[in-house]
């Protein structure tokens, strides 16, 4: 009898699950292990793939745009990834006091976060445009010179981590809502002992949003080692490899130079890095990150 | 400065009864203000040059309003042959609509399995499947491009569509919170007036669900209509062109001389969708963003 309800509960749970099983398989782990086979050959589509043991990894160490690619992105996601998450958190604190129109404030930050991908591109392409654009205008009033912002080596990749900044709506109403789910009873028993703002936000409101933070970041890092679109709509990877960034090389190397091979072993190594850096921040978290009951997830 | 610092300390010393508002409030409000400004000073750029005319357009300094309305700019982007707007604005739309149907119908299916039975490696798969959510596109591209044009699928909107009826790793877990919380005793009621386990998830469990579909929905739609990377891979003829590869094409080839007013139009008319979808259900909309803590 007992036997048979668990049968029957196993059928069911495998019937349930199964879209997503099959997807498994032949959407994720097929692909990741044919692309840690294809790393190892040669391989250009029209012929059959020739194994080549480590030679797309040697070339690619020596690989002067493979570098590039790497520097390229950690640089954008360096700067970018932390700025935004502090200026996020610090919107919401400041939305999140008892300010007038909190409403407004809220829906108008997050605003442009709903003009995103190609749309967003397209726009910051104009608004950092040197000679009409909304940006050097601007600047004008303050009496900086026309900067060439994406058209010039040295400016593109700011641009980009400029035009990133604007998406930060999103993370601001998460942290928002992280922020309201504060319980009140402890902000003012540290209000009761003395405690000034920052000692509050240090010791009681940053613990408690801590899990929040620590998924944004991990979140943060991961997309933006994926960045893609602004190089491909924008700036093509340039100007001079600036904006070369290393979804957008292996997109190259794969779809423009038909090295299947050769991009592969570079999609390894992503989710290698994804894989380490998630490991990393998660296991060195425990030192600023709070869960309720004292479990972690 | 000195009396914006004394100011900021004032609520902690002086006593609570005081009607004024405080001054941290006050100073937060007036930088609140000019990051409103700063952040909606794009979208109005945006706005009013898709109603310039061109050679508004490229005026130094740029006007704030424009001087004509050339509302012909929107009219253009829908009669321009070389450019396939509304064909590519309907490739979207099918492709979104068909991402949602796909992943909610799948994705709900699958959390109810995690949520409602425990089986021999349930609690593996289970964690499996989470892991996956880190799992980056690009890493599996190359052999999901070659799948897919093995059989035939290179330049239609199938690949995009397809691979959301296996379910999305994001949505499942969501679902699975949402469906781990219904009692037993719902459960155990149906299954005493005889409904099977496919009964008990259609008739029992997705009624209920309404709002949560709602949020998973909204974010799916939103995944599917800005993404590039994919139908970068796939698709070859504008005619089959998602909108973000039709804008971005719009950009870099056909006009030597790139013409922003149409640019700007095209991203408004682009942006549509979505800021319906966030006017109409923002509830749903602000908490699909806490939930899945993505834009």
């Amino acid at each position: 009898m007992r036997r048979k309800r668990i049968d029957r509960e196993t059928r069911a749970f495998y019937w349930f699950i199964s879209p997503w099983l099959i997807g498994f398989v032949v959407l994720a782990l097929f692909p990741i292990l044919a692309s840690l086979y294809y790393s190892f050959t040669d391989y250009d589509v029209v012929h059959a793939p020739v194994w080549i043991g480590l030679d797309n990894f040697r070339e690619l160490f020596r690989d002067e745009l493979f570098w590039t690619s790497i520097r390229a992105t950690l640089k954008y996601t360096l700067i970018s990834v932390p700025l935004t998450l502090l200026l996020s958190l610090a919107f919401a604190m400041l939305i999140n006091q008892k300010v007038p129109f909190q409403g407004f404030f809220r829906t108008a930050i997050y605003f442009p976060s709903m003009i995103s991908g190609v749309a967003m591109s397209l726009l910051w392409f104009w608004v950092f445009n040197p000679q009409a654009g909304l940006f050097n205008l601007v600047l004008s009033w303050f009496g900086v010179d026309p900067i060439p912002w994406l058209l010039d080596a040295r400016y593109a990749i700011w641009a980009l981590i400029i035009m990133s900044f604007w998406g930060m709506g999103a993370g601001m109403l998460i942290f928002l809502a992280g922020l309201q789910g504060v319980p009140q009873h402890l902000l003012e028993a540290a209000k009761l002992d003395g405690a000034g703002r920052w000692k509050t936000f240090r010791n009681v409101t940053f613990p408690m949003i801590s899990p929040v933070f620590l998924f944004q970041l991990i979140i943060g890092i991961i997309d933006s080692f994926q960045v893609f679109t602004q190089a491909y709509t924008i700036t093509q990877g340039g100007p001079s490899y600036s904006t070369w960034f290393y979804v957008y090389n292996i997109y190259i190397n794969a779809f423009k130079n038909f090295r299947y091979g050769y991009a592969s072993a570079m999609a390894w190594i992503l989710l290698v890095a994804v894989m380490i850096v998630t490991y990393v921040i998660m296991k060195t978290s425990n030192r600023y990150v709070y869960y309720e009951g004292g479990q972690s997830r | 400065m000195n009396t914006a610092a004394a100011q900021v300390r004032e609520p902690r010393t002086t006593s609570r009864r005081r009607k004024m508002p405080a001054a941290g409030p006050l100073i937060g409000f007036v930088v609140l203000l000019a990051v409103t400004v700063a952040m909606l000073a794009p979208l109005w750029f945006m706005v009013s040059t898709s109603l310039k005319t061109t050679k508004e357009m490229l005026a130094f300094p740029p006007t704030f309003i424009p001087e004509t309305f050339a509302w012909s700019n929107f009219k253009e982007l829908f009669t321009n042959s070389d450019i396939k707007f509304g064909q590519q604005y309907a490739n979207s739309l099918i492709v979104a609509v068909f991402s949602v149907l796909g992943t909610v119908i799948s994705s709900s299916l699958v959390a109810f399995g995690f949520a409602r039975y425990r089986a021999r490696g349930s609690g593996l798969l289970f964690l499996l499947m989470l892991s996956t959510m880190m799992l980056p596109y690009p890493a599996i591209m190359i052999p999901q491009f070659l799948l897919f044009t093995n059989i035939g699928l290179h330049d239609s909107l199938l690949p995009l569509i397809l691979p959301n009826f296996f379910g999305s790793a994001y949505i499942i877990f969501l679902l699975k919170q949402f469906f781990s919380t219904m009692p037993n005793e719902l459960y155990d009621a149906g299954r005493i007036d005889g409904s099977n386990e496919f009964r008990l998830f259609w008739n029992l469990t997705l009624p209920l669900a309404g709002p949560a579909l709602a949020t998973v929905s909204i974010f799916t739609f939103i995944w599917s209509w800005n993404d590039l990377l994919t139908p970068v891979l796939y698709l070859d003829s504008q005619e089959n062109f998602t909108l973000p590869i039709g804008m971005a094409a719009m950009m870099s080839s056909k006009f030597r001389l790139a013409p922003w007013n149409l640019l700007m139009a095209a991203a408004l008319l682009s942006s549509l969708p979505i800021i319906t979808l966030f006017a109409v259900a923002q509830r749903r909309f602000v908490e699909g963003i806490v939930l899945t803590g993505i834009k």
